[in-house]
């Protein structure tokens, strides 16, 4: 694991965000150009890259936790998909009268299911402001209560994945049930726009993948904040010796909690950002799998670095995005391969690479500066 | 006319039981003739009549009557006619001979109406009470029993006179008892009521309550009937409580099967093996290849043996493969849980793509053998099934041959002893990497063998082992490591209180209230029902 002071080398990040601000303002430019132009990036993948966004932003979520305090949460999907049917739910009564039923009170779902009025937890959805606004607390307070009762009884370790990947399970089951009122199976879907933009617009389009890319960033600056400061060096630490951190006197629950509960917020920004993009949202998003992948994304880029897990959510998402569409049945053997490989042989991802390559070499000891290891 | 007649009928019916063969022949001549009238209300009280006389030819011709196979010749002969050629064969009803063929110009045929031929349904399903065949009765009986009518009352009694078979009476006297609730008689109607007291189907229970809303009743037949309808409740709520708790142990079987290999693993070694639920995905693979090795060569009595076959094939496959896993990955992640999590449900992706490449995504069938088709009526509507208390007593007998394992064998103490404190068996020379080894194998083989439970209640298909998996680990977090009573508790508790969820909450409510009561019950006992105590809980 590459130690933290690395972290405050300041050209190391400053270079990051210089090439995340550059791809921010290069993707939506090419697109804009006209269609003939040889330099012209074609519309479908405006989503797609805005997407690849979204997953960083979640790995990055994951990585907070799990390569910092040492929380290997297999939830995290379900703090994705809370904030992702957030703001499916303002997408949703966006579409007020314009749904196949013309029903100007109640979504399409709901008068499938011959229901007479919108259920009380979905007063509100309305106002983007007021789903803006839950697309951090639901996930925010769920993560603040579950790990409130998880860490006070000090679940640890394998324990705590077990019962984060129970929660998505109940989560997963319930969505899927038509009664609950989140359109079941088929979950939320057919959005027509968000604050009065088309959401099939290219420029639309357009808006969110930057939107998306700034959140990226901002996400990153939170965490680096965070990992940068007196707090991250106690999660660091308690991630190695919790018993020790916890004799010298700190409140380790407290700390641990702080960290998941941000990590939630952000997993759950990350889904809300999601949602417009691919237009819709459905329980499958709760499932135990899709959770444990995100931790792959980590790893595979390298956990306990910043850089690690947004660059392991692009690559792996791509390979998936490639494999899925050209050899569809080699998908899940990469995949599963992709798990086993990465934690035998790379145990500190991509970005580990160099240094274990110039430990084989005998070139260099030491591991590598933090220049070279966050360049892109 | 038609009062005479029905008086006629009347009188005839109530003599019936009374006469003799003889007797019963002229009534079924003078009821034939009665079928070729011209008026409906004549042909209803003759099918009526045929129905209640008990008469095994009355069969014949009530069912060629409703398939318009019954005619009237020339001089007014009632016949049964099969069309043949350009004209038809004839068959005497009366003593069955033939009466060769005739034009289609020589005969009528004798016309029924849609209320006719309800007449005629009912009156053969009274006849059906006099089938020579035990089943046939018994199903009439039932039939009566739950369409209760007056009007079967006398073909009922002269059935119960004639019945030998014990059940097949029982069923009859119910029977007739529910037909004479709605007797105008009062002692009848509390006779009634006392012959269906011991009664616990809910039919004896809707019926008895539609009874007692019918208006103008008999005080103290009103007082029977809410004494009895209290009664019947009460039993069907005690039967079906003790259904649920079958089914609840049942499932909790079926849990603990899934999940006491995964609680060894994850007792004795501390990996958490995501993969464990493929592990029981190929155990029901491989008892889908034996039962179609057993179906290709071996000649087909020998098919239904194809079961025990495959418990020992499921588990060497999957103990095999469990071993190469150990050896292959999960022992160079020891120490390191949460890497050993990722890479195993690595392994799970593979095998379970592994399988849908070689086999197809499609669910494959696995047939249940003869012997574990069909099951226990019990009563009260109460259903066991054999291949649950199969695999209910499979999986008590693998527990137990676990625990003799684990008490009486050389094997056994090493794993007990590195489960207890690794360094020190090591530095008792005990060869911790082999115990290691054999202990994946051993609890993957138990997989395996789950596998060939699984198979005989569902579908194989690639995806089996993903709805275990996260019930097994709750099974294991919930029991305790590294404790077979733990594990047992803790999947029988499940598996019960699931059962008891379902009607309340649903099916899929139910499992999430019990996964939050399992994430609630960790608070308190973060090492689950049965922990470990002393240093050994420390590591």
């Amino acid at each position: 694991m590459p130690r933290t002071p690395s972290l405050l080398a300041p050209r190391g990040w400053t270079w990051l965000l210089a090439v995340g601000a550059a791809l921010t303002v290069a993707v939506p430019v090419l697109n804009a150009l006209p269609s003939g132009s040889a330099l012209h990036l074609p519309d479908y993948l405006v989503p797609l890259f805005g997407k690849y966004a979204c997953y960083a932003l979640l790995a990055l979520a994951l990585d907070l936790i799990w390569g910092y305090a040492g929380i290997l949460s297999l939830g995290h999907g379900a703090f994705f998909a809370l904030g992702g049917y957030a703001m499916g739910m303002y997408l949703m009564r966006e579409i007020g009268a314009r749904g196949v039923y013309r029903n100007p009170l109640l979504p399409d779902f709901m008068v499938f299911l011959n229901w007479k009025a919108l259920p009380w937890y979905w007063w509100g959805f309305d106002h983007f402001a007021f789903a803006a606004l839950m697309v951090v607390l639901v996930p925010g307070l769920l993560a603040l209560v579950f790990g409130w009762f998880a860490f006070r009884s000090r679940v640890t370790g394998v324990y705590l994945s077990i019962i984060t990947q129970a929660m998505t399970y109940a989560l997963w089951l319930a969505f899927f049930r038509n009664d609950m009122g989140f359109g079941g199976n088929n979950g939320l879907t057919d959005f027509k726009d968000l604050l009065g933009f088309d959401l099939h617009a290219a420029s639309t389009r357009r808006g969110l993948y930057v939107a998306s890319m700034v959140t990226l960033g901002l996400g990153y600056l939170a965490c680096r904040l965070i990992t940068g400061s007196k707090l991250g060096r106690l999660l660091l630490a308690l991630r190695d010796a919790e018993s020790r951190v916890r004799f010298l006197g700190y409140s380790v629950d407290h700390a641990k909690l702080f960290a998941f509960t941000v990590s939630a917020i952000i997993a759950g920004i990350a889904g809300a950002l999601y949602v417009p993009q691919v237009g819709i949202i459905n329980p499958s998003e709760f499932s135990p799998g899709n959770s444990i992948e995100i931790a792959i994304w980590v790893a595979v880029g390298g956990r306990g670095t910043l850089l690690g897990p947004i660059l392991g959510a692009v690559l792996v998402n791509f390979a998936k995005t490639w494999l899925t569409g050209s050899i569809p049945e080699a998908w899940l053997f990469v995949l599963g391969g992709l798990f086993i490989f990465v934690t035998l042989a790379l145990p500190k991802g991509v970005l580990g690479l160099p240094s274990m390559l110039g430990t084989v070499l005998r070139r260099r000891p030491a591991a590598p500066l933090a220049g070279e290891e966050r360049a892109p | 006319m038609m009062r005479v007649i029905r008086f006629f009928l009347l009188v005839l019916l109530a003599l019936a039981p009374l006469c003799g063969a003889a007797h019963a022949a002229d009534d079924f001549q003078t009821l034939l003739a009665q079928l070729a009238s011209d008026d409906f209300d004549a042909k209803a009280a003759a099918i009526r009549a045929l129905g209640a006389l008990g008469d095994p030819r009355a069969v014949r011709v009530l069912e060629a009557l409703s398939s318009d196979g019954l005619y009237t010749t020339s001089d007014h002969k009632v016949v049964i006619a099969v069309e043949s050629g350009d004209g038809y064969a004839l068959t005497d009803p009366i003593d069955g001979k033939s009466l060769g063929t005739v034009t289609s110009d020589a005969v009528d045929q004798v016309m029924v109406n849609n209320s006719l031929r309800s007449d005629v349904e009912s009156a053969l399903a009274g006849l059906m009470l006099f089938s020579p065949r035990r089943e046939d009765r018994q199903r009439a009986a039932n039939d009566a029993l739950k369409h209760p009518a007056p009007g079967r009352i006398p073909g009922l009694k002269k059935a119960l006179a004639a019945e030998q078979d014990d059940e097949v009476r029982g069923t009859l006297r119910k029977a007739l008892a529910a037909a004479q609730l709605s007797s105008t008689d009062k002692s009848e109607q509390l006779a009634a009521i006392a012959t269906l007291s011991d009664s616990t189907s809910p039919e004896i229970y809707n019926l008895l309550a539609e009874r007692r809303n019918a208006s103008n009743l008999d005080p103290a037949v009103e007082k029977a009937l809410d004494a009895e309808l209290h009664a019947i409740a009460q039993r069907i709520r005690i039967i079906g409580f003790a259904a649920t708790l079958f089914e609840g142990l049942s499932l909790g079987s079926i849990l603990l099967l899934a999940a006491i290999g995964l609680a060894i693993t994850f007792g004795v070694m501390g990996v958490i093996n995501m993969a464990h639920g493929e592990m029981i995905m190929l155990g029901a693979y491989a008892t889908y290849v034996v039962q179609q090795l057993f179906g290709a060569f071996l000649p087909p009595q020998w098919l239904d043996a194809y079961l025990v076959a495959a418990v020992p094939v499921a588990f060497v496959v999957t103990a095999l493969v469990g071993v190469a896993l150990e050896r292959g990955i999960i022992r160079f992640l020891y120490g390191r849980p949460l890497e050993t999590l990722l890479a195993t449900w690595g392994v799970s992706l593979v095998l379970q793509q592994l399988v849908r490449t070689i086999f197809g995504a499609p669910n494959k069938e696995v047939g249940n053998p003869a012997w574990m088709t069909g099951g226990i009526s019990l009563p009260g509507g109460v259903f066991l099934t054999w291949n649950r208390l199969v695999i209910m007593a499979f999986c008590f007998v693998v527990l137990g041959l676990l625990a003799l394992v684990l008490r009486r064998t050389r094997f056994g103490l090493h794993m007990r002893a590195v489960t207890q404190n690794r360094d020190m068996a090591a530095a008792m020379g005990i060869p911790t990497a082999r115990v290691d080894a054999l202990t994946f194998g051993l609890g993957s083989g138990i997989a395996g063998i789950a596998g060939v439970a699984l198979s005989q209640i569902g579908n194989v298909s690639p995806n089996l082992g993903g709805i275990y998996i996260v019930d097994s680990f709750m099974v294991v977090v919930f029991g305790g490591v590294g404790s077979l009573l733990g594990t047992l508790a803790g999947a029988m508790t499940l598996g019960i209180v699931n059962k008891l969820l379902e009607p309340v909450a649903g099916a899929v409510l139910g499992k999430v209230v019990v996964l939050v009561a399992i994430i609630l019950f960790i608070q308190k006992r973060p090492r689950g029902l049965f922990a470990l105590k002393g240093r050994v809980a420390e590591s």
